[in-house]
Order: C-alpha cells, then structure tokens, then sequence
C-alpha cells in the first residue's frame, strides 16, 4: 500500500511542480477556445432550446480538457522515464502491476479533474450554467479522465520514441475528442456523420457530461454511463495485462 | 541459503544467444566479482536477476526467492545500482530517496537515508535538484537508491566507469563497510584491479558462458603466478628449465619468462644457470595479476577445464 502511495504521490508532485504548463496553460487554451467560438457562432447555433451556444459549449469545453490531461498526464510521464531510462526506479522495486495501474491512472485523474475544475471556474464568470443533475457530471467526470488516464498509460507503455506517442496523440485522441461534440450536437449532422459519431466513445462522455448540465443529450445518459463504463472495464483489463506481462516495459 | 542462484539461465535477443546456460551460486556475505569483456553477458544477467528482463529458460532464486514467481521478496532482498548514469530531473536528491524508499513500503525511512547520505559524502547536496549534479554526484545518488532498503544482496553493475578516485574509495569504504556487516556484494567492473583487491571470489563471462570460476587467489595462482623474467649476457636456458619457459616455443634466445610455483624456486633456477655457464644481464620477479589471468581466459579455450 505504501508502494502505491508513494508513485501516486511521486506522479502528482511531477506534475505540480511543473504546473504552469500542466494545469495553468490548458486551463488558458480553453478559455481561448471559449471565447473565440463563442463570439463567432453564439448568435448562429442554439443547440438545445433556451440554452446559448456559450453556455452549451462551457460542458463540452471542460470534459475535453480532463480527457486530454489525463491523456497527457499518464502518456508523458511514463514516455519520459523510458526514454531518459528513470523507469528502472519503478522497475526494480516490488510494486505490483496493480500499483502500478491504480497509481498512473490516479494521477491522470488528479490532472485531468483539476485542469477541468480550473476551466470551469475561469469560463462560469463569463456564461451561467446549471446544474440539472449532479451526479452525472461526476459520474462521467471520474470515467472520463480514468479512461483516458487508462489509455494514456496504455499509449506511453507501447510507444518507444516522443513521436511514436505524439502519433498516438495526434491521430487517435485529438480527433476522437474534436469529434466527440465538444463544439456542436450530433443532432445536427448529416445522418452518415452521426451514426459515425455514435462509434466514438468519446462521444459518450461528453454527451452524458453534458445532461449533467442541461437535463438534455443526444442519448440516454444512462446508456452512456453504461457504455463509458464498458469502455473503462476493457481498458483496465488491457492495461493490467500489459503491465503484468511486463510487456515493453521488462524485456 | 545462497544469497543468488542461477540455474541454467539462458537468454536470447532475435539473433545474438545473450546467455546460453549460466549457472553460479553466490553465498551469503560473499564478495562477488562478475567480470568478462563487453557483450560477455554480465548486464542480461543482472536484468533478469533484477526483474527488467526475463530468462527464456532457467531461473534465478534471491535468498531462495524466485525472481519471476516471488518478485516481491526477491525484490526486497536486493539493491541494484543500474551501469546507466540514469536520474528523475524533477526532484532533489532527498526527494528521490524518500521516493525510492516509499517504493519498497518504508515511510519513515529518514535515519537511514541521512545516515547512506553522509557516507556516500552526498549530505550538502540533500536538497539540490538532480540536474544540477555532477556525474559522480548523480552516481552516489544511484548507489544510495540502490541501498534505501538495505538490501542484504547488493549488485553494483560497473558503478566506477568514469567515476573519479575520490568517489571511488569513498564508495569501496562504504560497499566494504556492508559487506563486513554481512551484506553479499555482486560487482561488475572493468577495472581488474578492483576486482582483484576486493572480491572474494569471481566467474568470469565470455561469449554468454562462465569461462571461469574460483577464488581470486586461486585463479591467481593456478593462472599465472609468479614468473622469473631472466636476461643472459651469456649461456642459453638450461635444457632442464626449458619446460617452465612461459612461451615454450621461444627457449634458445637471451630473454626468458619461466614459471615459478613459489618463490623457493628461484634459487635453483639461478644455481642451475651458473652451474651451466650463464651470465645474467637483468633478473627480474614478476606478481601476475589479474588482468594477465583475463587475459589469458578470454584467449583460452572455451571452458577452463574442472572451473566451469
């Protein structure tokens, strides 16, 4: 147990103490975003009936910035100690595939919901928001940074060089999350393009995000929350495989 | 119970067979020298005793802990100090110690950490940052990872490559210090002459295989011992002393390099000499050392007969 809060201790004070670029620098990358597609399509797009395309848009803004933290989070750290060769620090000592996991994907979370609480608390001064219903927007919060958390630790343990992972990140997160509905509803796709969408199980979590806000989504909340959370099972058993395995990681 | 045992481990990396069947027992409080030129095979052996690689065939037990199958215990009996200069740049020097030790499930583990500090000389560095330390300091931060939880087997895998001499003896004191108090010591070097004052006993690696396996001073002794290096001014090598020359196809010239078995013998060497009409020009006594051993392995047929 000591083992595990120690690298989950080890993992949040890298980031902290690095947290101008960590948490300040994607808190401002979205509010910039808020503000530029805000100016640009509030008086074009009214997504849900009486609620503004800024206020709309704050939902989908915060859940992008937890997933792409916790991506980042898990995917950098573990890429670093590969690469400068500080894994063998980990390595060495009697920590368990478990520890290892739980630790990781932790501390994703930590990053991921702070850079979220922090766009939150920066875009609510310049656009009300509800809360229809609580629950859901931490249910889908904690599911989504663990995934991606998951994911991030799946993709630094696979990756032998920065640009292997960068690919990773630019070919697969990136567009999975701009094209989850962060910026639009599905509703408002082609019908192609929305059963597309429907395959992305970014899709899902900020849509059941989303309801949490406004009481209103694409689908079910509660088939979203049940698909995320699939989601997040077959990570886990994946990433624990990997690491149990020792695969990349011990030779 | 012996500190590290491996049975016939074997490793291979696509086309280069890295270990083919090593076998050695290290007993406790032993002072072990795993030496062999590059590429022998001493860093795959310590990575599969360390848990970052794994054995195709074989197993290594640590204090009768098996490394794949009891990992944790295995683990916990040792401390290894890794050949790459490697550090976390985020963190000071105490910070990495006590991270280190949390590893290994020590939450207060301060005493111990200030104490391995202050005998590895890194106390006035506690507090800086591990980037802005020199190689040798970074160094001393790897061996007192290594030691967080005092690990009573400690593998050092060339810990003075390019390491000054006052970090050297500073780091001997202390690795010796741990030894007299019971530690097993494993130590990968290049430099023969460390290997030869302070381990108790060596394997020699080539090619994957052990070449080579004995006390120091009887690998010393059956190896080389002493040798009578002889210069006539007149005479040749008496023909009864021709079967101790060093190089027997060389015994009609001035020069000659006889094998002693003790310094008894060079009285009757010489008496043989004057007896049969040589003069010397130059008589010298010469102590082989390891290094000639090495030598002389590394060259050698591929086992050394009743040592492997």
């Amino acid at each position: 147990m000591i083992g595990f809060q120690t690298l989950l201790y080890k993992e949040v004070l890298r980031f902290w103490k690095v947290a101008l670029q960590t948490v300040m620098a994607p808190v401002m990358t979205a509010l910039l975003y808020l503000l530029i597609f805000g100016h640009a399509f509030q008086s074009r797009v009214e997504v849900y009936p009486g609620v503004a395309y800024t206020s709309f848009l704050i939902p989908g803004l915060v859940m992008m910035s937890v997933l792409q933290n916790a991506f980042s989070n898990s995917s950098s750290s573990l890429i670093q100690s590969k690469i400068t060769g500080n894994l063998v620090f980990m390595l060495l000592p009697p920590l368990s595939h478990w520890e290892i996991f739980s630790a990781y994907t932790l501390a994703s979370m930590v990053r991921g919901l702070m850079v979220g609480f922090g766009v939150f608390v920066v875009t609510i001064w310049f656009v009300p928001v509800s809360f229809a219903a609580p629950l859901y927007i931490v249910a889908f919060a904690i599911l989504g940074s663990a995934i991606l958390g998951i994911l991030g630790l799946i993709a630094g343990i696979w990756a032998e060089k920065f640009d292997q992972l960068a690919a990773f990140q630019s070919f697969l997160i990136m567009p999975l999350t701009f094209l989850s509905g962060v910026f639009y509803s599905t509703h408002a796709l082609p019908p192609l393009w929305r059963e597309v969408s429907r395959l992305n199980p970014f899709f899902y979590m900020i849509d059941g995000f989303r309801y949490g806000f406004f009481g209103a989504s694409d689908i079910d909340p509660l088939k979203s929350l049940a698909i995320v959370a699939s989601f997040a099972v077959v990570l886990t058993i994946l990433a624990l495989r990997m690491l149990a395995r020792g695969y990349k990681l011990r030779h | 119970m012996p500190a590290i045992e491996i049975r016939n481990v074997q490793k291979r990396y696509k086309d280069v067979h890295a270990l083919k069947g090593v076998s050695l027992t290290i007993e406790e409080g032993e002072f072990f020298g795993l030496l062999g030129p590059n590429g022998a095979g001493k860093t795959t052996l310590i990575s599969i005793l360390a848990g970052l690689a794994r054995a195709d065939q074989g197993s290594i037990a640590v204090l009768g802990h098996d490394v794949v199958t009891d990992f944790r215990a295995a683990r916990r009996s040792l401390g290894i100090v890794p050949q790459e200069l490697v550090f976390d740049p985020f963190f000071t020097v105490r910070e990495s110690l006590r991270i280190q030790s949390g590893y290994f499930g020590l939450n207060r583990n301060d005493d111990w950490i200030d104490e391995v500090m202050a005998n590895l000389d890194l106390t006035e560095k506690a507090d800086a940052n591990m980037r802005a330390l020199s190689g040798g300091m970074k160094r001393r931060v790897l061996v007192a990872q290594a030691l967080v939880h005092r690990p009573p087997v400690i593998v050092l895998d060339e810990p003075t490559a390019g390491v000054d001499v006052e970090l050297r003896q500073t780091l001997w004191k202390f690795i010796s210090r741990l030894n007299r108090e019971g530690h097993t010591i494993v130590l990968t070097t290049h430099y023969l002459e460390e290997a030869e004052s302070l381990c108790d006993r060596l394997a020699m690696l080539r090619r994957g295989e052990v070449v080579a396996l004995d006390r120091t001073s009887t690998l010393l002794r059956r190896f080389a011992g002493l040798q009578l290096a002889l210069r006539f001014s007149q005479g040749v090598l008496p023909a009864g002393l021709r079967s101790l020359a060093a190089d027997p196809n060389n015994v009609n010239g001035e020069q000659h390099s006889l094998r002693l078995n003790s310094y008894d013998d060079v009285e009757p060497i010489l008496a043989l000499c004057r007896a049969e009409g040589c003069a010397f020009e130059e008589i010298d006594i010469r102590k082989a050392d390891l290094e000639d051993v090495f030598v002389q392995i590394m060259n050698g047929p591929e086992v050394i007969e009743g040592l492997a």
